[in-house]
């Protein structure tokens, strides 16, 4: 089993219907500039690679850069930090999304169950609350509100710190996305680890496919550059 | 297409392999509950011993047995015998094979070896193989107890199937203690041929089965009892008790989704999407599968606590309120102006509906039939019954009984507990929403008079508020989700 990259993994979940937030790939710091106007500040930065799956481990994003001259510098530094090992990189750039509430939502294949689509709390804490709930894909939206309706902490989906309540809809409509992509039998797992909750609506700003096989490279590079669902 | 397992349950007639005169083997024990709990067809029994045990004749083999004599094979003998048994027996008749001997799959390769040529056999003879290493088969809608152990359960609705023979005679053991009987029971041992998802599909079509109560351990294929049980459960319910709940499987790290996906989350998301009912113990799921067998099915969460005094039913009211799928309904207007006629001004004229002691001699089944006849109402929970009773107890037994006019009061109080739970039966049912008895009186005094008259309607006397809670907010959350199907 291989993770691909974030970029390629945003394309992923994007073309099912997940909303990710804006992003584009840049081959160099320069390049990374002109995409972080075009998003417009504060964006993050990100090493972006197939082998490149646990960013924060490695030091491997930068968050909430301000500035061309911020990016510029973040961009030279995580192009140092790649090592042979990871393979052809590139710089990726995204919206900085704000919100106080973190989900997180999923696909895992279980041996006895087959595919199965999660949603819980996210966050630091969410392993600690482990407030999270599991269907069995597919599923319909009647079952994903149901399973809305499973996580404990029920009073984090409603209005909240001045912000309006989860758009459930919306929440609905990724998690039956995640429930398409089941049908595909070559992906193993996916992570949208953390959804922020923007105005109600749940935003993905990371993304993590794991893939059974590596696609031929090329694929998921074409479509990641024009990849701005927004 | 279910698979007919009407062999098994209702056989015409059983033969029981492996029996010796010792009262202590399997095979003695076997052909002892089958010959004492009220079987009417013929009991044949297959040993090495020459004359009779139990006044049966024993038959030298199986070869002995007389055609279509018996359906029903239990095999007491030892797994390197049981396939020529098993061969024979097919051409004498029978139809249904319980294999009670273990050494088979749970005893390591060899044993799965032999299991799988018993597997392969029994299909080859379009045989219904059950079992091998489980305790047996209880019918008593054909008085059958076909099985190595006790007890032997009262006769009702419910229908166990359970991966622990252990946890099938617990379940038992609740319904003689309750009242509330079994159906079928059937302990699936290995599970080898036949498995849960086929007994619970032929109790969902079975007339004598209203629930299904289930046991689970494992899963030979997960996607597959998820997809029949969830065909199953918009026509009857399953309850589930899941072992092993704390065995999470070790699983790719990569991702975070992994590590959060242990086995009993996605059990629990599972039996959700499947319209199974599971509960958290064995005691509990009892209680659920119960309350499906003997109450109707609520058509909305409000609930109203009717309590006679005390802290009852603040406590109760606690319970319903902090469930997830029930709520303390508001007591309408013009119910409260009701009850304001019923009785003096110290009721709390509110829900919980406490009486405050100020009831007289029909305002519980009164207020009952009202309460329960309201609209707005969907279910009662009935606290603080007994009280009299437990008086009568205590007089009865005392020095000056029955003098001083203790036999009247007695003999009042004790029609008063009978009234009451017949009032509560009768609610029920005129009005077509459950009304759940609770009092610890249930287990402290089961001989208490209202205990027994809920026991003698055929109802649950829920031990605690809290249990009828637990359970009605299963039921609750069941009947939603089969009226969303619609």
């Amino acid at each position: 089993m291989v993770t691909i990259s974030e970029a390629a993994s945003r394309t992923t979940v994007a073309n099912a219907g997940v909303i990710v937030s804006d992003w584009a790939t840049a081959p160099d710091p320069e390049e990374a500039v002109v995409a972080a106007k075009t998003i417009g500040f504060p964006v993050a930065v990100k090493l972006c690679g197939d082998a490149i799956a646990h960013k924060t481990e490695r030091g491997l994003l930068r968050l909430g850069i301000d500035s061309a001259e911020e990016v510029r510098e973040a961009g030279i530094e995580l192009l140092e930090a790649a090592r042979p090992e990871d393979g052809s990189v590139e710089l990726l750039i995204t919206a900085m999304a704000r919100g106080d509430r973190e989900l997180i939502a999923g696909l895992v294949r279980d041996p006895q169950f087959g595919p199965c689509v999660m949603l819980g709390v996210g966050g630091i804490l969410a392993e600690v609350f482990a407030d999270v709930a599991f269907r069995l894909a597919p599923l319909g939206r009647k079952e994903a509100h149901d399973l809305l309706n499973d996580l404990s902490a029920q009073a984090l989906l409603g209005p909240f710190r001045g912000q309006p309540a989860v758009d459930r809809e919306a929440l609905v409509d990724t998690i039956c996305a995640l429930s398409d992509l089941a049908d595909d039998p070559d992906l193993v797992s996916i992570d949208l680890n953390p959804l922020i909750v923007v105005e109600g609506q749940p935003i993905a700003v990371d993304v993590l496919v794991e893939r059974r096989h590596l696609p031929s490279s090329g694929t998921f590079e074409t479509a990641a550059t024009s990849g701005d669902p927004n | 297409m279910a698979r007919d397992l009407t062999p098994l349950f209702e056989p015409q007639g059983v033969v029981v392999t492996g029996v010796s005169s010792h009262p202590g083997k399997f095979g003695f024990v076997t052909l002892h509950n089958l010959l004492s709990c009220g079987y009417t067809g013929n009991v044949f029994a297959v040993g090495r011993e020459e004359g009779t045990i139990l006044d049966r004749p024993v038959l030298p083999s199986i070869d002995a047995l007389p055609d279509s004599a018996a359906e029903l094979l239990v095999v007491c003998t030892p797994a390197s015998a049981n396939e020529e048994i098993v061969r024979t027996a097919a051409t004498k008749g029978v139809r249904a094979v319980f294999v009670a001997a273990g050494g088979y799959s749970e005893t390591g390769e060899t044993g799965a070896a032999t299991e799988a040529r018993l597997v392969a056999l029994a299909n080859e003879l379009d045989l219904i193989l059950a079992g091998p290493n489980g305790q047996g088969v209880t019918s008593p809608p054909s008085g059958l107890c076909a099985q190595i152990v006790a007890p032997y359960p009262p006769r009702g609705r419910i229908g166990v199937a359970s991966q622990s023979g252990n946890f099938v005679s617990a379940f038992l053991n609740y319904a003689s203690q309750t009242g509330i009987g079994i159906s079928r029971s059937v302990s699936a041992g290995n599970a080898a041929a036949t498995g849960l998802a086929d007994y619970l599909e032929w109790f969902a079509d079975d007339p004598e089965t209203d629930v299904g109560l289930c046991y689970v351990e494992g899963l030979h294929d997960g996607r597959d009892f998820f997809e029949r049980v969830q065909a199953i459960t918009p026509r009857m319910p399953v309850v589930v008790v899941k072992g092993g709940r704390t065995s999470g499987g070790q699983r790719a790290a990569a991702s975070h989704t992994g590590s959060l996906a242990s086995d009993d989350r996605i059990f629990d998301g599972m039996a959700r999407q499947a319209g199974m009912s599971r509960a958290p113990s064995i005691e509990a799921a009892f209680d659920l599968a119960a309350t499906f067998a003997t109450q109707p099915l609520p058509a909305g969460n409000q609930v109203v606590v009717l309590t006679t005094a005390g802290g009852w039913g603040v406590v109760a009211a606690d319970a319903v309120t902090t469930h997830p799928s029930l709520e303390l309904a508001p007591l309408p207007k013009d119910l409260l102006t009701a009850i304001d006629s019923m009785l003096p001004p110290r009721w709390s004229r509110n829900n919980p509906v406490d009486l405050a002691g100020g009831e007289t001699r029909d305002t519980i089944p009164e207020l009952l039939d009202l309460v329960a006849g309201h609209h707005s109402v969907d279910a009662i929970i009935q606290l603080g019954l007994g009280i009299q009773g437990n008086t009568a107890a205590l007089t009865r037994g005392g020095p000056f009984y029955p003098d001083h006019g203790l036999r009247r009061i007695v003999e009042f109080h004790e029609n008063q507990e009978n009234r009451y739970a017949t009032a509560a039966v009768e609610a029920s049912t005129t009005h077509d929403k459950p009304v759940l008895v609770a009092s610890e009186l249930a287990v402290a005094r089961p001989d208490n008079p209202m205990v027994a008259a809920v026991r003698a309607s055929g109802r649950l006397c829920y031990p605690s508020a809290d249990r009828a809670v637990v359970a009605l907010g299963q039921a609750t959350r069941y009947a939603s989700w089969r009226r969303d199907l619609a």
